[in-house]
């Protein structure tokens, strides 16, 4: 018989995420590490603007609901001042690579000690599906009514990539919700980011590919394959910066 | 007498000594040496000092640093102001304690270096989204600055609130004799973070905005009734009551003097505060007055505006109420003078 497995406390009530939607899966992996690391009590949450602020709502945490974009400068001082508390920053791709690209890339070149978690959906979900800076070449939203043209729109950014590249950070990963094994390890990726903070490693980042079926248009199955076929070739799975543990 | 200080360091040493251990900001004229001092200053005293990316950095992270419960500030001017609005809206709405300093400089856009008063209704509006306020302090010489930074302190968290010091650039840049107060405890806000959700705040999902409604109003009928500062003189029999603020404020002072040594029936309102507007000293104010005015270093004139309106709540609302404005700088004690004698010939009309 399958075991089910047990929600953590601090995330017990429930969600209005759409059926099919990834943010509940990060949530539900970000807290269950939380609790097993032994920080569930320890932690203070930056929460983004867009369907990652719904993720307040569900949380018996300290947290606060930031302004579009500026998570990452929020979290820089919270974490400056609360140094032995666990801090997160949860934040949708629109909010930490469009508005936000300034705090949050300049958060990760000071290496503040806090984590990200940055859920890439390739779209504004909660304004009804706009292109965002993650936004596939070809990819219809309401702002991409004939695809997204990247002759005159830039290329669909890295961030991982950038950070890892560029940065001094501790920990940089990407990771995806649409499949049992890819979960499972991005749950090992959020933890081993976690971990980099816990021991003040220095900027841990996991980006993840998520499903927004409701403005992809799709049935949550089509949106996990759309993930598999043509995000993860663009956006490769992994560890791009690990951590040198002594 | 205290030792010479320049009015940028002096607010900073203030700031430290008053209990704020964070400090985040961006460059700007003529605000800067707040945040070089501060660059050395804060790691010294074991507080934290980040050079933000740019003022809404700057600013979101007073909001982390508030949201913790630890005394956060950050100053700037003019266009830097503008994108700090942002923040300052955000920090009300959470009830935040938090201060902000505008060392003001004259222009609209990127500005210019003079030396002005042309945010005053900004800062006593508030520039942001939404329904509040700040409390605004507004010093005239380097001492009061000091004195105001603590008080802003205070005030901010005991009405869990954004107090701005609004300054002006030649104090900021100027040098004064100074006593800087004794150091604070420092002390935590027991409602900022600690990571155990003991201070239990709900997000903007949950809020019942009609009710919040009633307790802001309550909120700042409060702060009205009890924050109301100013200095005034003689203006219990005054033909002529002049107001004015800050570096303006302390020149039309002097020449207030040098018209009575004249013969002239005149005195002054010098609001400290200007939000909460200081109505209460319009009520000593001599009831047969011929008028008032404004003294004002801006273009359009704007603290007339809250004159007249309180001339109009608290006086015959037909006295009338004229406005010098000098737009940029420190207007001279002779310009005033000068200036009186055309309005009490009827050559300056009355704004209101
Ligand atoms: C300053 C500001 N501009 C615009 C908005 C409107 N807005 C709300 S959510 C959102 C998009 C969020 O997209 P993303 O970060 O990708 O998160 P998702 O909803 O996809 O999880 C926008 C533009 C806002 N709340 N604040
Ligand atoms: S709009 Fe998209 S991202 Fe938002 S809850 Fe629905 S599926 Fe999730």
């Amino acid at each position: 018989m399958a075991k089910s497995k047990k929600i953590a406390e601090i995330a017990k009530k429930t969600s209005s995420f759409c059926p099919g939607c990834g943010h509940g899966v990060v949530i539900r992996l970000i807290t269950e590490c939380l609790e097993e690391l032994g920080q569930d009590k320890n932690i203070i949450f930056g929460i983004g603007v867009g369907c990652s602020s719904l993720l307040g709502g569900v949380l018996e945490t300290d947290r606060l609901h930031c302004l579009h974009g500026r998570a990452g400068a929020v979290c820089t001082s919270m974490k400056r001042v609360n140094p032995d508390n666990i801090v997160v920053a949860y934040q949708g791709d629109g909010d930490a690579y469009s508005i936000g690209l300034a705090e949050t890339t300049s958060a990760a070149y000071r290496n503040e000690k806090f984590t990200a978690i940055l859920v890439n959906n390739t779209n504004y979900g909660m304004t009804g599906g706009q292109m965002s800076n993650t936004t596939m070449p070809g990819q219809k939203t309401t702002t991409s009514p004939m695809g997204r043209d990247c002759a005159i729109t830039g290329n669909p950014i890295k961030f991982p990539e950038l950070v890892a590249d560029q940065f001094n950070a501790a920990y940089v990963a990407r990771g995806a919700v649409n499949t049992p094994a890819n979960i499972n390890k991005l749950k090992g990726y959020i933890k081993n980011a976690l971990e980099a903070q816990i021991n003040g490693e220095g900027y841990s980042v996991v980006e993840v590919l998520s499903p927004c079926p409701t403005n992809w248009g799709m049935s949550p199955l089509k949106a996990m394959e759309r993930i598999e076929n043509e995000l993860i070739p663009y956006y490769p799975l992994g560890e791009f910066k690990t951590r040198e543990v002594k | 007498m205290g030792d010479m200080i320049k009015g940028n360091e002096a607010i900073a040493e203030a700031a430290v000594r008053a209990g704020a251990r964070l400090y985040a900001g961006y460059p700007i004229t003529p605000s800067t040496e707040i945040m070089e001092y501060l660059s050395w200053r804060m790691p010294e005293i074991g507080g934290t000092f980040v050079q933000a990316e740019s003022e809404l950095a700057g600013i979101n992270m007073v909001v982390g640093g508030a949201a913790c419960g630890v005394r956060s500030f950050t100053a700037s001017s003019g266009p830097g102001m503008s994108l700090k609005q942002e923040g300052i809206t955000q920090l009300y709405d959470e009830e935040l304690a938090a201060v902000v300093i505008n060392v003001v400089r004259y222009g609209n856009g990127i500005g210019t270096l003079h030396t002005a008063q042309c945010d005053y209704l900004r800062e006593t509006r508030g520039g942001g989204n939404g329904d509040y306020r700040t409390i605004v302090l507004c010093p005239e010489s380097i001492q009061e600055a000091v004195d105001l930074t603590g008080l802003a302190f205070d005030l901010a968290e005991k009405y869990r609130t954004v107090a701005t010091l609004m300054t002006e650039g030649a104090l900021g840049q100027m040098m004064e004799p100074c006593e800087l107060p004794e150091f604070k405890e420092v002390k935590r806000q027991p409602w900022g973070f600690d990571g155990k959700y003991s201070y239990k705040k709900v997000g903007i999902f949950d809020r019942d905005s009609m009710k919040e409604a009633v307790l802001l109003n309550e909120k700042h009928d409060l702060i009205k009734a009890n924050e109301q500062r100013w200095e005034d003189g003689d203006i219990e029999d005054a033909d002529y009551v002049f107001v004015a603020y800050g570096l303006p404020g302390r020149s039309t002072k002097g020449a207030v003097e040098q018209l009575k040594a004249q013969g002239h029936k005149v005195g002054f309102i010098r609001p400290i505060i200007a939000w909460p507007f200081p109505e209460n000293a319009f009520a000593k104010v001599n009831p047969n007055v011929k008028g008032f005015i404004t003294v004002e270093a801006n273009a359009t004139g704007q603290l007339v505006d809250d004159v007249a309106l309180t001339v109009k709540k608290s006086m015959k609302s037909d006295i009338p109420v004229y406005c010098l404005p000098y737009v940029y700088g420190i207007p001279a004690m002779k310009a005033i003078q000068e200036d009186f004698v055309k309005i009490a010939a009827g050559e300056i009309k009355e704004v209101y």
